[in-house]
């Protein structure tokens, strides 16, 4: 493995350029966690208003303290109304360090694409070795940082939407006790996610996917004194676990054949496998494994949905922009093994079809307004899986970059949306809970930017020409339909069935999802912006538009969200540069699509595909058409005058029952077991019981044993003696 | 007679442990201990006529420990009977730690 | 010696000899009183002084005769006088039947084994080669000459330590017997 990274490195044509800095990219957001790390611990000591961890009282703004857990809350919210106004004491370093340490790194990153791009075409990946980590054996594992056109994608979206985000934060957080703690794992999370995508190799990469997995956990349960809170933030860790088990295993094998575990040498090794081979297949159904746990896809999406606990930059950052988008990252990484193997391509697309319209039923009938986007994410994702499961690696990566701009869009709008409601709330007294959309309604009237800008992202979501959903949406579904014929995909079989039939299947799927995304965007959008206002008469005076601070990201991102699809024009667009994003990815993913189609840039003619555009405009129109004349706004009453649901739309408020069912299928006889036999048998039983005490028992018998035999009785002790004398002559008379 | 005087020298000596084990009475054992030591002693003698005097030496020698050992052991049985008024092993368990 | 002369006068004393220790052996371990044990016991050693005679041996079977039975025995009928173990309340000393079989039992297993190691092939390292004429009981040099010579030779320091281990017996027998009273000092 040492040998092709120095022939990389040297002569590279970034060498010489700034990309030698690129460590600074990840390295600035570290410093800034240890900045604000050690504010926050410091801040701990000392009296005043500190984290929950020190005083013991919670003061946030999602449904802590005044969410849906509002009856618990009531002995916090007399001690919040005091001390309301307190910020930290170390607040003003923290806001400047915090965002700070993004802004600078954006920039950095800002610089190393610019290099990139003044290089030209660019064809091996820059691969800057910082030292050597793990040398044991025939295993040398470095850490290095590959840039290519693909991690400066990733590690653009990272800091720039991470800078937006953590500015937002400053405003969203500005009262939280919490608040040095909270930017020190926002800015540990950003470390690990950059180390995640710059990694040159599958164990660096997993050492940031563990990294953000524990923001992730740490971020979910910020406000762990709610007991709820925790609970989510222990169920994404565990959920991840099984996913990450999928990811060992797979880098094990890697290791195990291929004797090497970084990209360049993985991406060299599987060029020698065999087309649709065990191996291939078997390693890239593990990895699929690790990102159908990080990604949030069947069957192990369950997680996602309550990581809304946490703080919502968190939820617009780390749960729908970046970290869960990592499983597409590696699956775009590992393009040439995937090509390798038509049937795990085959079920990625499969899983994620039926998780984008599984997610988006779910999402129909939610009324916390977190929980629809939270969703609208799995199914997002779901189409991501599609993009990159069908080779599509471009189309996939298009589409998290433009999910990245809307979805933050829309969290940080819904952010702003509960900031607003919560202040109101806040100023009334009342306890009812700001995040469920049956307390909006008319929100527009008060919030007349955030209502704009939604709508941009709506439509971007929606797919509605010219956002920059549209284009993404439509060339994941677009290369669907073209990989039905004259690839690999279509030739292979899947469970027995024919691969283009499944195709065929997963386009429907795809069109299905994006009629209900439609659906439930605008649903949301009419319920909480539209209608008559149902917040209450006496918090609506207080009802305003969130600060600068806050709406200024919001207009970037909406710009973003707008025009992000300029980026990759299909060839059918009438005007502009075409595809610039798929000439970028070229070099890195190129050569898995050009596997998975024959070796040829399988194009559709332009005809079909006006026809394919289209469809999904008019599906898209149609969802919006359905929600609007379907539902009522002015027939909806707040959520305390609420009839319970029945039918179809219970099952789908409680999400299939999923959480139930794997309660019942997994948590309960994994419990069982636990406690009866590895428990009450294993431990109490075998180890304690037999082993521990057995062992003494055993050592107490022989002591017994010993004691009988020093009776003090010489008689006995002559007895004893011919004993061991016929025992020694014996074993020399029969030898 | 050397294979005869070893048989013979086998069954003193059998006859010397069965006596330990059977008896209690300590002076009686001591006797039997002494029993098996002229046992020993018939075989060194016997195999003396084989390999040289040295067997015969050593009978002197082992005499010479049987009587150090008859004078102290002996006064040790006199000490004990003072002590218990008893020279029954049963009755003498002072070895028990 | 008489071995090659009177063949079958000396083969008619070895075996009486052995009959008798054999016999007065058993009825040593089997007599409750101890003087009877030790006079029985005493038989025993005047046979296997005979037999000491018999096996070239004389002057061991005379030092047999004296040491043993007429200095070592006597010391053990002192004792059993001296600690008037003679009636019959010392006398049920013997172990129930169960021991006696058992006793008897492991007894045979001893001799059976030993039976067995006496006709045993052992290893090369572990046997003696046998003496050369010079060193042969019945070489030139007499009786005592050949016993001699090793002991005050070759056996100089044993013999010396077993001088020192004899006097250590007496001092520590006189310590040990002696009655002690607590006005003693």
């Amino acid at each position: 493995m040492q040998l092709p990274t120095e022939h990389a490195t040297t002569g590279h044509p970034l060498a010489d350029t700034i990309a030698r800095l690129a460590w600074l990219i990840p390295v600035l957001p570290l410093l800034g966690f240890l900045l604000n790390g050690f504010l926050s611990l410091r801040a701990a000591g000392t009296p005043g208003p500190a984290d929950p961890s020190a005083s013991g009282h919670g003061h946030g703004h999602d449904d802590h303290g005044h969410g849906a857990h509002g009856a618990d809350a009531h002995g916090h919210d007399a001690h919040d109304d005091h001390g309301h106004a307190k910020r930290h004491p170390a607040a003003g370093l923290v806001s400047l360090i915090g965002p700070g340490v993004l802004a600078l790194s954006f920039v950095v990153a800002l610089l190393v694409f610019n290099a990139m791009r003044s290089v030209g075409e660019m064809h091996a990946p820059y691969v800057l070795t910082l030292f050597e980590w793990m040398p044991t054996g025939s295993l040398s594992i470095d850490v290095a940082f590959q840039l290519d056109q693909l991690s400066m994608v990733m590690i653009l979206i990272i800091t720039g939407i991470g800078t937006l985000i953590h500015i937002f934060s400053v405003g969203y957080m500005q009262d939280d006790p919490g608040y040095p703690r909270y930017f020190a794992y926002l800015n540990l999370f950003v470390f690990f996610m950059l180390l995640l995508v710059m990694g040159a190799n599958y164990p660096l990469m997993f050492v940031g996917w563990e990294g953000v997995g524990l923001c992730s956990y740490l971020l979910i349960g910020f406000w762990f004194s709610e007991k709820a809170n925790a609970d989510a933030g222990k169920k994404a860790f565990i959920v991840n676990r099984i996913g990450d088990f999928g990811f060992l295993v797979a880098m094990f094998l890697m290791f195990a054949n291929f004797g090497t575990l970084s990209y360049t040498g993985v991406g060299a090794a599987a060029n020698d496998l065999v087309m649709g081979g065990a191996l291939a297949t078997t390693i890239c159904l593990f990895l699929f494994l690790g990102a159908t746990g990080k990604s949030a896809q069947i069957p192990l999406f369950v997680w996602l949905p309550d990581a809304m606990a946490g703080p919502t930059p968190v939820s617009a950052l780390i749960h729908a922009a970046t970290m869960v988008t990592a499983g597409v990252y590696l699956i775009a990484r590992s393009a040439t093994l995937f090509a390798m193997a038509p049937a795990a391509q085959l079920t990625v697309a499969v899983v994620g079809a039926l998780t984008a319209v599984f997610a988006a039923t779910i999402g129909l009938k939610q009324w916390d307004i977190k929980k629809v986007l939270a969703y609208s994410t799995v199914s997002q994702l779901g189409y991501m899986f599609v993009g990159v499961g069908v080779g599509a690696y471009t189309a996939g990566v298009f589409h998290l970059m433009t999910h990245a701009f809307f979805k933050a869009l829309l969290f940080l709008g819904s952010g702003s949306v509960i900031y607003a409601m919560h202040q109101a709330y806040h100023a009334t007294h009342n306890h009812e809970d700001a995040q469920d959309m049956r307390n909006m309604g008319g929100l527009k009237k008060y919030m007349p930017i955030t209502s704009a800008l939604m709508w941009i992202a709506t439509l971007a979501i929606a797919g509605i020409p010219p956002f920059s959903g549209f284009f993404s949406k439509d060339e994941i579904l677009a290369s669907v339909f073209a990989r039905t014929h004259g690839s690999t995909l279509a030739d292979a079989t899947w469970l027995g069935i024919p691969g283009s039939v499944v195709l065929y299947g997963v386009y429907a799927l795809g069109l299905a999802a994006a009629l209900m995304t439609a659906v439930y965007m605008t649903r949301m959008m009419i319920y909480t912006f539209h209608g008559p206002n149902r917040s209450g008469s006496a918090e609506q005076p207080h009802l305003k538009e969130a600060p600068m601070i806050m709406t200024a990201p919001l207009i970037v991102l909406g710009v973003l969200s707008a025009l992000g699809g300029l980026v990759n024009l299909p060839l059918v667009f009438p005007f502009g540069p075409k595809e610039i994003l798929h000439h970028w990815l070229e070099p890195v993913v190129g050569q898995g699509t050009l596997l998975v189609t024959h070796g040829e840039a399988a194009h559709l003619s332009h005809s079909t595909e006006y026809v394919l555009i289209g469809t999904a405009v008019a599906i898209a129109v149609i969802g919006i058409a359905i929600a609007y004349t379907r539902l009522k706004p002015e027939a909806l009453v707040p959520a305390k005058d609420a009839v319970p649901e029945t039918g179809i739309e219970k099952t789908l408020l409680n999400k299939w029952y999923v959480d139930e069912g794997y309660d019942k299928a997994v948590v309960q006889p994994t419990l069982g077991v636990s406690r009866t036999l590895l428990w009450k048998g294993i431990d109490t039983g075998l180890i304690d019981g037999l082993m521990v005490n057995g062992t003494a028992l055993l050592a107490r018998f022989a002591g017994w044993m010993g004691s009988q035999l020093q009776s003090g009785r010489v008689g006995t002790y002559a007895w004893v003696l011919l004993i061991g004398v016929l025992g020694v002559l014996s074993a020399f008379s029969f030898r | 007679m050397l294979a005869e005087s070893l048989a013979l020298s086998a069954l003193l000596f059998t006859i010397g442990v069965v006596g330990v084990l059977t008896r209690r009475n300590a002076i009686i054992i001591f006797m039997c201990v002494e029993l098996m030591l002229n046992a020993v002693n018939l075989s060194f003698v016997a195999l003396s006529q084989l390999y040289g005097a040295s067997g015969q030496v050593f009978v002197i020698f082992v005499m010479t420990v049987a009587a150090a050992e008859a004078a102290v052991g002996l006064a040790i049985i006199i000490a004990i009977f003072r002590h218990r008024q008893s020279v029954n092993l049963e009755d003498i368990n002072l070895l028990k730690g | 010696m008489g071995n090659e002369f009177y063949p079958l006068f000396y083969s008619f004393h070895f075996y009486l000899f052995g009959l008798i220790a054999v016999a007065s052996a058993l009825l040593f371990v089997t007599r409750k009183s101890p003087v009877a044990a030790a006079m029985w016991l005493v038989n025993v050693m005047f046979c296997l002084a005979a037999l000491y005679v018999l096996l070239d041996a004389q002057f061991i079977g005379a030092i047999q005769v004296l040491v043993y039975a007429g200095a070592i025995m006597v010391v053990f009928l002192f004792v059993v006088m001296l600690l008037n173990l003679g009636h019959p309340s010392e006398m049920s000393d013997i172990r129930g039947n169960a021991g006696r079989l058992t006793a008897g039992l492991v007894g045979l297993a001893l001799l059976a084994e030993v039976m067995v190691l006496g006709r045993a092939e052992f290893p090369a390292q572990l046997t003696l080669a046998a003496a050369q004429a010079s060193q042969r009981i019945d070489g030139p040099g007499g009786v005592i000459g050949p016993i001699a010579a090793p002991l005050f030779k070759q056996h100089l320091l044993a013999f010396e330590l077993t001088s020192m281990l004899l006097l250590t017996a007496i001092v520590g027998a006189v310590v040990i017997g002696k009655k002690r009273t607590p006005d003693a000092r």
